[in-house]
């Protein structure tokens, strides 16, 4: 084993892992705000990879030129899942909450498995193809760009969150909600801002996959469970956690793969995860 | 909650509502001779169904409505069951009788190993770590080159000895009796636990985890305990179902849709309560059996979109499940 291949897994894995973080920025961003775990998420992944897909299929939209389309139809879709679905079970016990954001994820996984078949499908010569080569070491141009525009939107959505005035009055309500209805912020509306980004986030990850990523019903499953644990990891709430705890998870995966056994990922997560809830309950970030 | 406590020590176990108790009665009747009005194959495996995830989802009732924490990966005591008694039976001849208490032992053994380090965390920590967990299983079953890796087990077919071999290859009916007798015990004894100090304990920690650990209830133990029993509930089903097919993978035994539906059925009809898994049961799994025959196949998964869209009109309408329906004076004993 050279240098150069553990050059190479180091690099695939930071390309991952800026794309787990942002996934798990849209997942943080809803869990602070309202204290729900949407275990829907890997499905909405699913659905910006089906709709930039059926885009391009349809239309001939390729997915770069899509994103923003796929952006307003997860977002319209995030503000149906709060007014329709959350606003309901704001204040239920836990089990209500996860069994309904699981419901969900199964009511759209198996919708998706009915409409579109549990068939792989990919999009087939997209703008991005083909690879990079730097000093002798190989990089795929679309997870290249995908990381680029992810690690982009994570530092748009971090500076929206921290530094406009509607990201201020979000993280109001996250921290008090009622102090914050008392200023005038309307908090039904923040909570369906929250979903309508977090979902976005999703949505441009999700796009931007679509260029190298077969696209099938269960194709969120694993990016899901990745993201959970990137929010555990980086603490529940945190936008910036999950940026160094989707790195971590990307070196993880890659590294571990290459050194051990590629079939054994999950559990090299899996592992990591236990450590930190059982050491550092709150996150490495977390409050 | 203390007083709750004492007068669980008082209460005869027995003392209960009449009505409740016809209705046991005619129900158990019912299931007793049901095989004997000629019912069609279909309607036997749809009744061996329906007992079998009843007892699978009060297993997820018990870790999940007696305790408090949401298993999202229940079915690797269901794949452990399997897999042990079918690998005894395949590698060493041994009758799957006693392949039932291996593997009954070997998931109380794994569900104490990650109940130690697992029932600390709470919550939606527990949750994840439990479908992390339910994943992991199914890839380190799918690299065990010992019990066949991918491509599973299959067991051996034996024409001489059906009832030590624990397979009817000419009617469902011994198949019937066998999964009622199990579903009879396990709710039997859901019940007594149900009412006992035990169960009273664990309601308790449910309840306010703080509040009892503060009456001096040990939580961790009681957690680890639930956790135990959850397991031992659910493994006789693996082991049962792997003889009711004969063969077995990992992508049928640790398929995660199993935990999903248990956790389905158990919201569906009401959990913590021991009839609010029954009543799920009866209304979840010939909806899915039956949009399997009108869709065929797999169904092309209409049943989980309509079970997708049921649990959510449940948590949005009726948080406690169908079973609060039904009026409590029914329910509940009639002198507390």
């Amino acid at each position: 084993m050279t240098i150069e291949i553990i050059i190479q897994a180091i690099i695939s894995g930071l390309l991952m892992g800026f794309i787990y973080a942002l996934i798990a920025a849209g997942l943080s961003l809803i869990f602070g705000l309202m204290g729900i775990v949407n275990f829907a998420h890997g499905e909405h992944l699913m659905l910006s990879m089906f709709s930039s897909f059926w885009l391009w299929t349809l239309l001939g939209l390729d997915p770069i030129i899509s994103i923003p389309i796929t952006m307003l139809i997860l977002a319209i879709s995030g503000i149906l899942t709060h007014y329709l679905l959350i606003r309901y079970i704001l204040k239920a016990k836990m089990i209500v909450q996860i069994c309904a954001t699981f419901g969900l994820s199964v009511f759209l996984r198996s919708l998706a498995q009915f409409l579109w078949t549990p068939d792989f499908r990919n999009v087939a010569n997209p703008l991005l193809e083909g690879r990079l080569e730097i000093a002798g070491i190989f990089i795929g141009q679309p997870q290249f760009y995908a990381s680029l525009v992810c690690l982009l939107s994570f530092l748009l959505l971090y500076l929206f969150v921290n530094k406009s005035e509607t990201g201020l009055a979000l993280q109001a309500t996250a921290q008090d909600r009622k102090a914050a209805e008392t200023l005038g912020i309307n908090s039904n509306k923040m909570f369906a801002l929250g979903w309508a980004l977090g979902l976005s986030c999703v949505s441009i990850a999700g796009t931007m996959m679509s260029n190298f990523f077969f696209i099938f019903p269960d194709v969120g499953v694993h990016f899901a469970l990745f993201a959970f644990v990137a929010v555990a990891l980086g603490g529940f709430g945190s936008i910036i956690g999950c940026l160094i705890a989707g790195i971590i998870i990307g070196l993880v995966e890659s590294l571990g793969g290459l050194l051990i056994d590629p079939s054994y990922k999950l559990l090299y997560v899996f592992l990591i995860y236990l450590i930190v809830v059982i050491y550092r309950p709150q996150g490495l970030f977390g409050r | 909650m203390n007083n709750n406590l004492q007068n669980a020590k008082l209460e005869p176990l027995w003392h209960t509502n009449k009505f409740i108790f016809a209705l046991i009665f005619f129900l158990v009747t019912l299931f007793f001779f049901f095989p004997f009005i000629n019912p069609s194959n279909f309607q036997l495996h749809l009744m061996i169904m329906i007992f079998m995830y009843a007892v699978m989802a009060q297993s997820w009732n018990v870790i999940a409505g007696f305790s408090g924490q949401i298993s999202l990966g229940h079915v690797i005591f269901f794949g452990i069951g399997g897999y042990t008694s079918s690998f005894f039976y395949v590698e060493y001849g041994i009758t799957p009788w006693i392949g039932i208490f291996v593997g009954i032992l070997f998931s109380s053994l794994v569900a104490i190993a990650i109940g130690i380090p697992m029932l600390r965390l709470s919550g939606h920590y527990f949750a994840i770590a439990t479908l992390l967990i339910g994943f992991s299983f199914q890839t380190i079953f799918q690299r065990w080159d010992l019990i066949g890796a991918a491509s599973g087990l299959w067991i051996p077919l034996n024409w001489d000895s059906p009832w030590l071999t624990l397979q009817f290859h000419e009617s469902k009916i011994p198949y019937y009796y066998i999964f009622l007798i199990f579903f009879l015990l396990s709710y039997f004894s859901i019940w007594i636990l149900y009412r006992s100090k035990i169960g009273f304990k664990l309601r308790a920690i449910r309840d306010d985890p703080q509040a009892a650990a503060s009456l001096g209830i040990p939580v961790a133990k009681y957690k680890i305990i639930a956790f135990v029993i959850s397991a031992i509930v659910m493994s006789p089903m693996g082991s049962l179902f792997a003889q009711y097919i004969l063969v077995i993978e990992p992508e049928r035994m640790f398929d995660i849709e199993i935990s999903i539906i248990v956790l389905l059925i158990a919201v569906m009809g009401g959990v913590g309560n021991v009839w609010g898994p029954l009543i799920g049961t009866i209304i979840l799994i010939p909806l899915s059996e039956y949009t399997r025959i009108f869709f065929g196949g797999t169904g092309g998964s209409v049943d989980l979109i309509i079970y997708g869209i049921l649990i959510m009109l449940i948590c949005i309408f009726r948080p406690s499940g169908l079973i609060s329906f039904f009026p409590k004076k029914i329910l509940e004993r009639k002198k507390f």
